[in-house]
């Protein structure tokens, strides 16, 4: 049970390649620590609903006037700035976690979207983005003759 | 920004819960003049209704519930981020008036104003001559 046999070597040989790439992989993973940036702001969710993509994004405090959202082709682009309060004399900070300030993030989507029909709300902090798919973009029907 | 400043902190020391969701810790500032303490949380998804704010003594705790992130009729394809209740427990330092407390919900903002009571306020001692 304890000798290496032939036909352990063989196949600790035939995991290598696999052994490599994790070894690649969790590297690529560690080396990207701490290098999340602004552009991965606010976090998404996508769903799938008759077709169409809907984004959600968490946006607590954001002024709706100033969110600024556009389509081009297939990448939605968000863009926008955090609420600032504002200080007067004597007041002081004790803690502080929130704020992000200003923000941008392209989400690109597996189809071209058709950018008049795109509708937006804004509710309780929640931004969602329903996206249309462009007509000539959708699959179309082949009748057999 | 560092990672874990951009997720939602999940809220390990959470009291168990008889609702099956997650909770998360709200990202707060706290900031504070003479009069009274002010506290800003972020907790998209909540609103007026679905906020408690409690204060016993000089523990003051803020739950807000989300109702269901799932949406109807829709299946998801990416998920960033997960939805679920809030809450955090703090420790005041100071006397608060309980019965001044103000508190607003706006855009998934809870907004605290804890006004301190009158008798931990700073008080000018003026000196007489001798």
């Amino acid at each position: 049970m304890f000798n290496p046999s032939l036909w352990r070597v063989r196949r600790f040989s035939d995991t290598l390649p696999e052994m490599l790439q994790l070894q690649r992989e969790m590297n690529r993973l560690f080396s990207n620590v701490g290098q999340k940036s602004p552009q991965d702001y606010p976090a998404v969710n996508i769903w799938e609903k008759d077709g169409n993509a809907v984004i959600t994004a968490e946006l607590p405090g954001i002024d709706p006037e100033k969110m600024d959202i556009s389509v081009l082709g297939d990448t939605v682009t968000l863009s926008g700035m955090a609420l600032q309060e504002t200080f007067t004399q004597g007041e002081t900070y004790l803690r502080q976690e929130r704020g992000i300030g200003s923000f941008k993030r392209n989400i690109q989507l597996p189809f071209q979207v058709n950018a008049q029909a795109v509708e937006a709300r804004y509710e309780k902090g929640i931004l969602m983005i329903t996206l249309p798919r462009n007509k000539e973009d959708l699959p179309k029907k082949i009748k057999v003759q | 920004m560092m990672e874990k400043d951009m997720q939602k902190t999940e809220n390990v020391s959470a009291t168990e819960r008889i609702r099956n969701v997650k909770t998360f810790v709200p990202r707060v500032d706290i900031y504070e003049n003479k009069d009274s303490l002010f506290l800003l949380a972020d907790m998209p998804g909540v609103d007026e209704k679905s906020v408690d704010i409690e204060l016993e003594k000089n523990v003051l705790t803020i739950t807000g519930r989300v109702e269901d992130g799932r949406m109807k009729d829709a299946t998801m394809m990416y998920s960033e981020y997960e939805i679920g209740d809030y809450e955090r427990v703090f420790t005041l330092s100071e006397e608060i008036d309980h019965n001044k407390i103000v508190a607003t919900v706006k855009n998934g903002v809870l907004r605290l104003e804890l006004p301190k009571a009158e008798k931990v306020k700073p008080k000018k001692i003026a000196i007489k001559a001798a």
